[in-house]
């Protein structure tokens, strides 16, 4: 059976996902009672994969692929536990089964006898409902952070240093940091290329104790660099940043090499 | 941080559901093997869509991490595995470039496509279908079709953009697709 021709334009514009507003309510509302139509839109986005078959280009970087490796070694495994169930035995299924669905027969007895459980299952409802809000709005502010944290740290992003007229750029830094959290984010500019076998190295000079390593960077052909979140240990005061030339090899838990840029906190 | 030990290595002979098993299991070279196999493809549409390469990686991790948490999302009643994962990474590429919520659930997306792509043969051929069939198109249609799919324009953008009526740009994306969808059935 083939789709209802006067949705067909509009299915392929629900596959796109530009599909907006009343005709997007309309389609939707027919889709729920009709298979045809919901077959088409079922092949229409097959049409939609072959389109990015078009469009070519280069392969991912392969630092995409250890960035997902280290971060799928991060998660936690319980989730895979959990989804490793289905794995099980169906005696051990079923039998899951039966005690989810015999709790589930004594708990209902339990909430017709008592009226005080209906009252406090309502008000966790709206306990649920109210997090979920909270979770949305954070989440959109994790969102706004992962946008800032990308335009920082974007290979493609344009660093423009500005000075006083009529003087030329010099190297410089800025440190920004948050004590309390171990935050920090350091942006360079305007660094010399490196010499052959050296690195940079950025160092939290404490009010007392010796510096703290706060990440090894290489800038890119303008001159610039980011380090953002270096683990660092919690709560350090700190006096001063200071970025140094060291030996790419070999040890970096102390300062060796001469400075190139310091400064104080504003 | 200890890692599970690989039980299946890197093989084109594994097909996706041997793979997906796999990751149900929390294997992590059968991961890898997947990224391997699909990566190109997922990064390529994102690239063209967002035009960055930081933004399209982004995109890339959260597809293939979204796999790696719940691959029982994806079953062969899905259809394919990598159109699907194709459909997913365009749509949130789009939702990236309008700088909005993700407006589908990937649990809805059900992909009905012939070719699946798994193997590097079948995808060199497919793209070159692709390509094919879309150098055939009208450059109007094309045009229309490319706008929708790598910029997520809407068909009144599109109307607004080209100077074309409303009805005319909905009836070339639609034509558009059919034209591709056509292209593998000969």
């Amino acid at each position: 059976m083939a789709a209802h021709e006067q949705f067909a334009d509009d299915l392929a514009l629900l596959a796109l996902g530009s599909l907006q507003g009343d005709e997007r309510i309309a389609l939707e509302k027919h889709l729920e009672g009709c298979a045809s139509c919901r077959l088409e839109l079922d092949q229409l986005r097959g049409d939609m994969a072959l389109m990015a078959l078009s469009a070519g280009g280069p392969r991912p970087p392969a630092r995409a692929r250890q960035r997902l490796m280290d971060a799928i070694a991060r998660e936690p495994r319980s989730s895979k536990n959990i989804v490793s169930a289905a794995a099980r035995p169906s005696w051990w299924r079923a039998a899951t089964l039966f005690i989810a669905g015999a709790s589930a027969l004594v708990i209902l007895l339990l909430v017709r006898q008592d009226t005080i459980l209906i009252h406090q299952a309502q008000s966790l409802a709206q306990q649920v409902a109210g997090l979920q809000s909270q979770s949305l709005t954070e989440q959109a502010e994790l969102e706004d952070a992962r946008e800032i944290v990308s335009t920082l740290t974007s290979p493609d992003a344009q660093r423009v240093t500005l000075v006083a007229v009529k003087t030329p750029p010099r190297p410089q830094g800025k440190a920004i940091y948050v004590r309390n959290r171990s935050s920090l984010i350091f942006l360079a500019s305007n660094l010399p290329q490196l010499p052959p076998e050296k690195i940079y190295e950025l160092w939290l000079i404490p009010q007392a104790g010796p510096p703290v390593a706060a990440g090894l960077f290489k800038p890119d052909a303008h001159g610039s660099a980011t380090v953002v979140n270096p683990p660092l240990p919690a709560g350090v005061e700190a006096k001063t940043f200071v970025v140094t030339l060291e030996p790419e090899s070999g040890s970096h838990d102390a300062p060796r090499g001469s400075a190139v840029i310091s400064g104080q906190g504003e | 941080m200890a890692r599970a030990e690989p039980s299946v290595g890197p093989s084109e002979a594994h097909n996706d559901a041997f793979l997906l098993a796999a990751i149900r299991g929390g294997d992590e070279a059968a991961m890898a093997a997947l990224y391997d196999r699909y990566s190109s493809i997922i990064y390529s549409v994102a690239l063209r869509v967002l035009g960055d390469t930081g933004s399209a990686e982004d995109v890339l991790q959260e597809v293939f991490l979204q796999l790696w948490r719940n691959p029982a999302l994806f079953d062969s009643s899905r259809g394919h595995l990598a159109p699907w994962l194709a459909v997913i990474a365009r749509n949130r590429a789009i939702d990236g470039l309008r700088k909005r919520r993700p407006e589908t659930d990937i649990a809805d997306v059900i992909v009905s496509v012939e070719p699946d792509m798994a193997g590097e043969a079948d995808r060199t051929r497919a793209m070159e279908k692709v390509r094919g069939a879309l150098g055939n198109m009208l450059p109007a249609q094309r045009t229309a079709l490319e706008m929708a799919y790598f910029e997520g324009l809407s068909h009144s953008e599109i109307a607004s953009k080209t100077g074309e009526p409303l009805g005319t740009i909905k009836t070339r994306i639609r034509s558009g697709l059919l034209t591709l969808r056509k292209a593998f059935e000969t």
